[in-house]
């Protein structure tokens, strides 16, 4: 189980491990945490949630068409959902690469594909109110009505 | 008989996680119409859809058993 949505904190040394490969020269591991302030705007707390089932599916696909761009990588993806406080771990990767310039290129496809089409959505909790987050990807047009492999390759 | 599922702002318009109804044979925008005279759906037109966990396009049509699920811009990660 390489792909997970977990509601508990993620052991991020777990995920590490996933990706432990004797014929990889590196490891990069990403971590998305939650960010106090957006935009200038305070935020107290996030809810995540997500369609799982379809989500582990995406972040499997993500795993898949990474191994196809870099050669030899392993990849390992947990996404956080439920509450969470500021700074807390929302997001871990973890791909193990032959050589390290893939690990990082490898690690940003990831993040990025995850934040255009993984069904997993935000609502920001502020002093004043809550709104689920996602509005401002209005600017990214999904002429097919769904997100395109190619549109990450502009 | 289908299940349709919402989620984020969608499950909030709506108040279920998701209903039971007869969709089969209709296409996707068919079913976008018909739950936007039912529901004050916001923003629905900048919604994506999904069949059976995969993404699917306006003019696919439903089968018997499928589940749909509207998917708004995600904000993950």
């Amino acid at each position: 189980m390489n792909f997970e949505i977990s509601k508990e904190p993620i052991n991020i040394q777990g995920v590490i491990d996933k990706v432990v490969d004797r014929d990889a020269g590196a490891i990069n591991t990403f971590i998305g945490t939650v960010r106090e302030t957006t935009k200038g705007k305070k935020t107290l707390y996030l809810i995540y949630e997500a369609y799982e089932s379809m989500a582990v599916k995406k972040l499997e696909q993500i795993g898949r068409e990474i191994q196809e761009r870099w050669k030899g990588a392993k990849v390992a993806i947990t996404h956080r959902v439920g509450r969470l406080e500021i700074s807390d771990v929302a997001v871990v990767i973890a791909v193990s690469t032959p050589h390290r310039a893939a690990s990082y290129e490898a690690s940003r496809y990831a993040i990025e594909r995850i934040k255009e089409m993984v069904p997993i959505w935000k609502k920001e909790h502020w002093e004043d109110g809550a709104e689920w987050i996602g509005d401002q990807l209005e600017q990214v047009p999904y002429p097919s009505g769904k997100p395109e492999v190619k549109d990450l390759d502009e | 008989m289908n299940k349709v599922l919402f989620f984020a702002h969608l499950r909030d318009a709506v108040g279920e996680d998701f209903i039971k109804m007869d969709a089969a044979g209709k296409t996707v925008a068919q079913l976008k119409e018909l739950l936007k005279e039912q529901y004050d759906l916001p923003r629905f037109d900048t919604v994506m859809t999904a069949i059976n966990e995969e993404f699917c396009s306006d003019d696919d049509v439903i089968q018997e058993g499928d589940e749909i699920a509207f998917i708004p811009p995600v904000s993950g990660g």
